[in-house]
């Protein structure tokens, strides 16, 4: 298992071959990248800032893997989300899953975001042409990890 | 008790505060609201009924009825909008 919460561009290329480096067991990775967007609400995006809290956040982060691992097999899972000012198309966040079959791998790749958009302590701040502003919490995204309990 | 309260993105700005120490003579996380709420101004603001806001106790999110170990670390913060 990999977590991290850094300032520095990733590469998912270099994270999947790091998860398979060495090992035949695994049959299947899935594989998320959020980037930034240059549109929010209507309104032109320049740049964004990511706050998080230090020591919570790695233990969120950690905390929804080991969830993940109880509802599926799984052989390996990375997470890394970035932290500080980010443009429009910069990679922000990745998630990976090694598993043997693709049905737990994209499962839990799906899992993990969506968990993690509504239980990591991380908040977005936008720099748009109307002065800066906090991005506001989603219902959609309350419902998209609402719908992993109710199975 | 002596509690450590950190808050972070809006909240951070709004109260103009990242971290203070307080004396907490309360027992829930509920209790530590209505004592912050009772500074007025936008401590009331933010912190009213019906506001959206999390709490953690040393860095696990609770509900108002958690109970408040002494030393806790506390965060207040603004639900998260990560990912």
């Amino acid at each position: 298992m990999k977590i991290a919460v850094q300032t520095e561009a990733f590469d998912l290329g270099a994270e999947v071959d790091a998860m398979r480096a060495g090992r035949t067991d695994i049959g299947a990775i899935a594989s998320f990248v959020g980037l930034a967007r240059d549109l929010n609400e209507s309104s032109g995006v320049a740049a964004m800032t990511l706050e998080h809290y230090p020591g919570m956040t790695e233990k969120a982060l950690a905390a929804l893997v080991d969830e993940a691992n109880t509802r599926w097999t799984l052989l390996d899972v990375s997470v890394i989300h970035r932290v500080g000012r980010l443009l429009p198309g910069d990679p922000i966040v990745l998630v990976a899953v090694a598993s043997m079959h693709r049905g737990e791998a994209f499962a839990a790749c799906e899992f993990i975001m969506d968990y993690l958009k509504t239980q990591a302590p991380f908040w977005k701040k936008e720099e748009t042409s109307e002065g800066e502003r906090w991005v506001e919490a989603r219902a959609s995204d309350d419902a998209a990890a609402a719908r992993w309990d109710a199975s | 008790m002596t509690l450590r309260i950190l808050y972070f993105a809006r909240l951070r700005e709004r109260f103009g505060l990242a971290e203070e120490t307080l004396a907490f003579a309360g027992a829930t996380a509920a209790d530590l609201v209505a004592q912050l709420q009772a500074r007025g101004g936008v401590w009331a603001e933010e912190l009213a009924a019906g506001r959206a806001f999390r709490m953690a106790v040393n860095q696990d999110i609770v509900t108002l009825d958690a109970v408040l170990p002494d030393h806790a670390e506390i965060a207040i913060f603004p639900p998260v909008t990560g990912g």
